[in-house]
């Protein structure tokens, strides 16, 4: 962090200030992404002197296959600082959708900041990496995705997989994945990566993860799958404001019917929320103005691996892998079951037909007990 | 080898009573789990005209499945270190081959039972070799329904470390989507597994006329006395512990 040449840079707060906010918003700010990152009262004061002495961090935003729907929720998070001062100022210093530069320029200006800031920037990626035929499904500048991940990722102080892409490939590594669509932790072995998946991720997840960096100076504390445990460690189901429905058994049976009209629980209709760990239920989007679930519409499971092939969007059951698309477990259960009915029943016939004499001698046995106990 | 002439029988005391008690105990919770587990994939619609608040039908629907995997799981950890301490029809190497014997066993068992070949007839007092090898893979299963269904209720419990154990097994899955459909998948085979267990329960005891039904109830199996005789004499038949 204490980088001589990173100090050159002017600190959050004096970007804040040339951009026109009070103190009272940066103070507001910080409070705000005290209270996302899960941090206790008295921490507020930390991310307030870890904006206001430490320089910018350089960032470093590549866009892959994706659909940009991640710098979209970026830009439209609650908080104007986020979209206007962490963005916009956080020196973005290259960033295809919203760098000014472009050509020769907008490359130049990548290389400089890798090579001025090696070890100090925070590489954030949107979208997958194709490496099928030799990555040519997505170039850019004349490098392949993998060539210039590779790169950029080489002095990178973080590395952040924006959204379900980057994270898990999200729709083009759905089968049958043409173009070999890879996540980016698959890519860059031995390097950490936190994954901030969703499609898109949260605005506000994404500034929290951000502030903790430059806060902590560190990669905030991540779970099993490489999430940040602050947003992903709860599933939308244990916040859902629907979540007294599905307890007391009260569910939506199909979209138009009076329980929808009620408010009841989705369950029944697919909501993918009881196995989706995600922060929409509390932070919710658009300013806080709703989610998926408030909509009337069942949680897709966005931020789940694999979430394409695995579930069916309006049900509960889901396809089950290797047994092609429409078979679910119960499909391949009672398959089974019929089968096995079958056998057993089979089976049963054989015996008496085989074993017939085996029987017909413990019958004969078991009668003439019978019989000796009347006299 | 039974003629007319009623043999004399011996009574064998196979199944201890820990492991009578380990059967039953295990037969009521799968029974429960599979029943709750069924309506917790897909709920019934029950109609009531109470208010939403007064209501918790999922709720005890889940707390029943929870306590009975609690009882499931520590009931099978009680079996398996039963295997180690019980007698030799409950032994571990009942189940896992541990002799070219073994393996013999159950080609024996696979031509006369499954085949229904004519052949050389074995004696199984316990388990035959061919059952006792699928109760491992049935153990196994159990193993995989415990770490499943703990990993899936880890991150919805809180408090006790127990279910903590298991908060690493959503992320080899690739997260909860997939570990809900092995889970459910899984029981399947308990449900497969129940009607060839009850089904040779019925097939062995109709053919061999030994009490098979009856010795999970007083732990008894019945053998006719030459046949006992002709075992006994046996010197190189290897001890199934």
């Amino acid at each position: 962090m204490d980088n001589p040449t990173a100090q050159k840079s002017p600190t959050y707060l004096e970007e804040f200030k040339r951009k026109g906010y009070s103190r009272k918003d940066f103070l507001k700010f910080c409070t705000l992404m005290a209270a996302y990152l899960g941090l206790e009262n008295s921490s507020v004061g930390q991310v307030v002197q870890a904006l206001t002495n430490k320089p910018r961090l350089p960032v470093i935003w590549l866009h892959f296959q994706e659909c940009t729907c991640c710098s979209e929720s970026f830009i439209r998070s609650s908080h104007p600082i986020v979209a206007d001062v962490l963005l916009d100022q956080i020196s973005l210093d290259y960033s295809e959708t919203l760098m000014a530069a472009s050509g020769h320029q907008a490359e130049e200006a990548m290389k400089n900041t890798m090579t001025k800031y090696k070890g100090e920037y925070i590489l954030c990626v949107e979208g997958s990496v194709p490496t099928a035929a030799d990555g040519v499904y997505c170039m850019i500048g004349g490098k392949t995705s993998l060539q210039i991940l590779e790169e950029a990722a080489e002095g990178a102080k973080a590395i952040i997989a924006w959204g379900s892409c980057a994270s898990n490939g999200c729709v083009q590594a759905a089968k049958p994945n043409p173009t070999s669509a890879t996540p980016i932790h698959k890519l860059l072995k031995g390097k950490p990566v936190i994954k901030v998946p969703g499609c898109p991720p949260i605005g506000e997840v994404m500034a929290g993860v951000i502030v903790h960096v430059v806060t902590f100076g560190r990669l905030p504390e991540l779970d099993g799958l490489g999430r940040p445990k602050a947003f992903y460690s709860k599933r939308v189901h244990d916040t859902c404001y629907r979540r007294p429905y599905y307890d007391a058994g009260l569910y939506v049976e199909s979209f138009d019917d009076e329980n929808a009209r009620k408010g009841y629980c989705l369950y029944k209709v697919g909501c993918k929320g009881p196995s989706t760990y995600n922060a929409c239920g509390v932070t919710k989007w658009n300013n806080g103005v709703s989610f998926p679930i408030q909509s009337g519409h069942g949680c897709f499971g966005c931020s789940e691996e694999n979430y394409w092939d695995n579930g069916r969007i309006y049900e509960r059951a889901s396809a089950f892998p290797g047994f092609g698309i429409e078979a679910t477990a119960d499909k391949v259960g009672k398959v089974a079951l019929a089968a096995t009915g079958v056998a057993l029943a089979a089976h049963a016939v054989m015996t008496n037909v085989r074993k017939k004499k085996l029987i017909k001698n413990l019958e004969k046995e078991g009668k003439q007990s019978e019989q000796e106990l009347k006299k | 080898m039974a003629n007319v002439n009623s043999p004399k029988l011996r009574r064998v005391y196979v199944w201890e009573q820990p492991v009578r008690i380990y059967h039953w105990l295990n037969a009521l919770v799968i029974l429960v789990l599979i029943a709750t587990g069924f309506f917790i994939a897909d709920p019934l619609t029950i109609q009531s005209s109470r208010e939403a608040a007064d209501q918790f039908t999922m709720g005890w629907i889940r707390t029943i499945h929870f306590v009975a995997s609690y009882i499931f799981f520590f009931n099978f950890l009680f079996r398996i270190y039963w295997g180690f301490v019980g007698n030799k029809y409950a032994n571990w190497k009942q189940f896992i081959p541990t002799s070219r014997h073994f393996f013999r066993e159950i080609w024996s068992v696979f031509k006369i039972d499954i085949l229904m070949l004519r052949g050389k007839e074995h004696l199984s007092v316990g388990h035959n070799a061919l059952a006792g090898f699928i109760y491992f893979f049935m153990f196994l299963a159990f193993l995989v329904q415990s770490i499943t269904g703990f990993g899936l209720y880890a991150s919805m419990s809180s408090g006790w470390w127990f279910p903590q154990l298991f908060s690493w097994v959503p992320a080899m899955f690739g997260g909860d989507i997939f570990l809900r459909q092995v889970h459910h998948l899984t029981m399947w085979f308990f449900i497969l597994f129940t009607l060839f267990h009850v089904y040779l329960v019925f097939y062995h005891d109709y053919v061999e006329g030994r009490g098979e039904i009856s010795s999970m109830g007083g732990g008894w199996k019945f053998i006719e006395d030459d046949v006992f005789e002709k075992h006994m004499e046996l010197p190189n038949e290897p001890p199934k512990s």
